[in-house]
């Protein structure tokens, strides 16, 4: 196969990216599109230009660095599927594909198809846990758990956190990875004694970060690989409007975001900052 | 230099609660004083930063990913073993010691495996009340299976992703730490060297992945939880960022190189497509409880499966292994396949690939019970392979996914820098020669939940340590050796990729240092590494700056180090004059293919000393003891 790939080429955050088209001959139908991209790279390095840089680790689906927009579609045409597991039997011989990196202001870009997703980690140390020290837990068995309650969790908890749901919403709204954390933890009784602050908390991150607000679109839940059902985003909702009147009198932090890349995470936490 | 591994005195029962009321406390008000680097954020690193943290440390954690969510240990299936008994069974903290000093053929320190067992009831718990959603009984009860043989059922699992569920619970725990000021992360940072003062671990050299900054980092204790070294094989199951530079580095400041020869091969792996293949994907053994492995018994036979008749098909574990069949050990599975696919027989474009087939089985049970039992397995086949498996039978290939050897670690995981700790994966202690399924995960939770914080606490505790700032002369030193290695690698612009390279290593590694190896082939191999590597250091290609985000010099110095591992691993390989777990040597076998042991010669932990360039390393022995399980045959 041969296709032509219009790649997002962006030096860093500062300069100004545009489109360059490359054309890739001998695509064979059972790469993955990143293994595309591994061959586009290659042939670059020996052209003596600079390669694409794309994130990708596991490239099983489940570590969740890679993503890119494919023709719009976040991680491309098929369903559940992430670019890394996404083969090029998909494309046809002599089609053009448009490649872009996330594009949302709470994911600002690094480099070409490289973003910036600390925002989501924010989110989750704004609450997004059970606060358990080690050694302070009981035995396992000592709470029982049905399996339906079980299953239900781990249905929330499949998220990977790679950035599709923000990247396919027209809000570029963090409501789908926000709300599964949310879900998963509140389904479950050992996240219930933190519920409501949890909520609270991690619906105030998410406002403070610079995510759009969530319409109830539904273009999450379509992208995303691990088929995080939308529902949570009213487990998110209804947590939140409970815990806004059950913890009315707590005070609500939230983390400055930040940009820089200079001094490691340091944390900067505004203790003024309410919801 | 004697290898202490400091084992405690006394009945193996009670050593580690013995060893726990022996070790120093540090007062509580004076730990925020002591800062503590921890490398790494998988199932090890953020166990530990973060139980260290709540203990009121100043940690700071790096990872060369974005987030420390996404280390590799998330990528774990099947499960996580727990000698809890739950399920009645028989199963008991020595029972999993047992199984697991028997299972790593007798190559592991017994007192460290028992305490893994110990512990792993605790780990259950800790997880559990994190929110992990282990699979569970309609009861509301945990649910186990029995997994790679073990005849007990003692496997805790969240679907077939296990270590995401696992990893996201530590990585939580982590960023609760983070909020509460304990921990400062450092994602998109890669430590490139360690700082050693006064003979202790006190610091590392970092570059900033971004903005490519080379950062000094002081510290009073240094733990690396930076996993595995699979990728010397360029491919394996191992995420594409994995890589040995931090161990490696610090190996090179002092740390000996315990039983890097041991690798695990896994054999039912979807079989390499074509050159462009940048990794392989595991497919869960289960699939050889219904499955039937053949080949053609003609060379070089194209047909597709389904026009080669019965009488010419050869199922050659049944064959030759009529008692166990297709359910042979692991290594013998993945041995039996190579030797096929070496006489030419290996199906599929390359040949280099046995037939899974599934016929039988669906005749047998209906294709509905295969799909309850395998459909999602089934369903990841098709979609990497675009074939179906329930009419067309499945190939598969064998492929490196674990690393047992790692840096030498005494019973408080301590390396042989005092003040270096290693962790999970990247030390060598608990699996021996092989190691079980459902352990990984196990060793990397007890590592950083629960031993790390009692002797790392002893050490600070019991050691001077003087104060040390960033512009000590040996740190300076450091750095500006790790800027000359930046340097060097970009001043090449030779001719080919690091990618080309490291394949190339790859291969070679494989070949002759994988699955079955002979003196002959590891020699051959050494000089063809060093040729390879002396080739890398004039013609490499490594494009753009270190000023900012570069992936091909990332992976450049990473591929630097794994040149210099893979010689000491054909040379580990090649001085074990035996077989045993991963390492098997042709010239040891038993007359049924099975790897034979020399427990009189080799029954020791084999700890390499760096010597400098061009060196040979030096070799120090750990002997190991066996007073509760008795070394036998592995069956």
């Amino acid at each position: 196969m041969k296709l032509t790939l219009k790649i997002w080429r962006q030096k860093n955050t500062n300069e100004k990216g545009r489109f360059v088209s490359y054309t890739v001959d001998n695509v064979n139908p059972d790469m993955s599109m990143l293994e595309c991209l591994d061959v586009l790279n290659e042939t670059l390095i020996e052209r003596g230009e600079e390669p694409v840089a794309f994130e990708h680790d596991c490239r099983e689906g489940i570590c969740g660095s890679c993503g890119f927009m494919i023709n719009g579609i976040p991680h491309g045409p098929m369903p559940a599927t992430t670019v890394c597991q996404l083969t090029m039997r998909h494309f046809k011989d002599g089609q053009e594909l448009t490649i872009e990196p996330w594009r949302a202001s709470a994911f600002p870009l690094i480099k070409d198809l490289v973003v910036d997703r600390r925002s989501f980690d924010r989110i989750i140390a704004s609450g997004g846990y059970i606060s358990i020290n080690t050694g302070n837990a009981p035995d396992a068995n000592s709470i029982p758990v049905g399996k339906d309650i079980a299953d239900k969790a781990m249905d929330a908890a499949a998220c990977i956190g790679c950035g599709a749901c923000v990247a396919a919403c027209p809000n570029a709204s963090a409501a789908l990875f926000t709300g599964a954390k949310i879900a998963h933890l509140s389904i479950l009784p050992q996240g219930q004694p933190e519920r409501d602050r949890r909520a609270l908390q991690m619906v105030a991150q998410m406002n403070a970060e610079n995510f759009g607000g969530c319409t109830n679109i539904g273009e999450c839940t379509a992208a995303c690989p691990k088929e995080i059902p939308l529902e949570v985003i009213a487990t998110m909702n209804r947590d939140f409007i409970r815990g806004s009147w059950k913890e009315r009198d707590s005070t609500v932090r939230t983390i400055t975001p930040m940009t820089e890349w200079s001094t490691g995470s340091k944390l900067d936490i505004d203790p003024h900052a309410t919801s | 230099m004697t290898l202490d591994g400091k084992v405690p005195s006394g009945p193996i029962e009670q050593a580690w609660d013995k060893t726990r009321f022996e070790m120093k406390l540090v007062n509580p008000a004076n730990k925020r004083r002591h800062t503590v680097l921890v490398v790494g954020s998988g199932l090890a690193g953020a166990s530990a930063a973060a139980t260290l943290g709540e203990l009121g440390y100043n940690i700071k954690c790096f990872c060369f990913q974005d987030s420390p969510r996404r280390a590799h240990s998330i990528a774990a299936q099947g499960g996580i073993n727990a000698a809890k008994n739950y399920q009645n069974d028989g199963d008991s903290v020595y029972r999993l010691f047992y199984d697991t000093v028997k299972g790593g053929d007798f190559r592991a320190r017994e007192a460290n495996v028992y305490r893994l067992a110990q512990i792993s009831v605790n780990i259950i718990d800790q997880c559990v009340a994190q929110g992990v959603p282990f699979a569970r009984e309609y009861g509301g009860t945990l649910t186990n299976r029995s997994f790679g043989g073990a005849q007990v059922s003692r496997t805790f699992y969240a679907r077939g992703q296990t270590g995401q569920q696992l990893l996201l619970g530590a990585y939580q725990a982590l960023e609760r730490q983070v909020n509460a000021g304990t921990v400062r992360m450092f994602p998109r940072t890669e430590m490139l060297d360690l700082i050693v003062i006064d003979g202790k671990a006190r610091g590392i050299v970092t570059r900033n992945l971004v903005t490519g900054t080379i950062d000094i980092h002081i510290g009073d204790a240094v733990i690396l939880a930076s996993g595995g070294y699979g990728n010397v094989y360029y491919l394996s199951t191992n995420a594409k960022g994995s890589n040995v530079t931090a161990s490696w580095r610090a190996h090179k400041r002092g740390a000996l190189f315990a039983n890097p020869c041991y690798t695990q091969i896994h054999p039912t792996c979807i079989p390499v497509s074509g050159d462009y293949q940048s990794k392989l994907t595991l497919m869960s053994e289960s699939l050889r409880n219904d499955g039937r492995i053949w080949v053609p018994k003609q060379k070089g036979d194209k047909r597709p499966p389904s026009q080669i008749p019965e009488d010419e098909r050869d199922y050659y574990l049944e064959r030759k292994y009529p008692s166990f069949g297709n359910l042979v050990p692991r290594d013998v599975a993945s041995r039996n396949a190579k030797y096929v696919c070496d006489e030419g027989r290996g199906v599929g474009e390359t040949g280099l690939g046995v037939y899974l087939d599934f016929a039988d089985a669906i005749k047998r049970l209906g294709e509905q019970k295969i799909r309850e039992r395998y459909g999602n397995l089934f369903d990841m086949y098709q979609r990497i392979t675009d074939e179906d498996p329930y009419k067309v039978p499945m190939r598969i290939y064998p492929a490196i996914h674990y690393t047992m050897g790692g840096l030498w670690v005494d019973y408080y995981l301590q390396s042989t820098i005092p003040g270096l700790f290693v962790l999970g994966e990247a030390n060598f202690s608990d699996h021996g020669a092989n190691r079980l399924g459902a352990s990984a995960l196990m060793q990397g939770l007890s590592d950083g939940y629960f031993i790390i914080p009692y002797t790392l606490g002893n050490y600070l505790a019991s050691t001077k340590l003087e104060k040390v700032s960033e512009s000590h002369p040996e740190a300076r030193n450091v750095e500006v050796a790790v800027k000359e290695s930046i340097r060097k690698l970009l001043s090449i612009k030779g001719k080919r990729t690091v990618d080309s390279f490291h394949r190339e290593l790859g291969k070679i590694m494989w070949d002759y240092c994988g699955m079955s190896r002979t003196a002959k082939g590891l020699e051959t191999a050494i000089q063809k590494i060093r040729a390879l590597r002396e080739e890398y250091w004039q013609n490499v290609n490594v494009p753009g700056s270190g000023d900012d985000l570069n992936q091909s010099l990332e992976k450049a110095g990473r591929v630097a180090d794994f040149f210099e591992l893979g010689e000491l691993m054909c040379i580990d390989a090649r001085d074990r004059n035996e077989s045993c777990g991963g390492h098997f040597r042709e010239e040891y076998q038993t007359p049924d293919g099975e790897a034979q042991r020399d427990d009189e010669h080799y029954s020791y932990v084999a700890a390499w000393e760096y010597r400098g360039p061009g060196n040979q390393p030096e070799l120090h022995k750990e002997p190991l003891e066996f007073k509760y399980v008795h070394p036998s045959q592995r069956s």
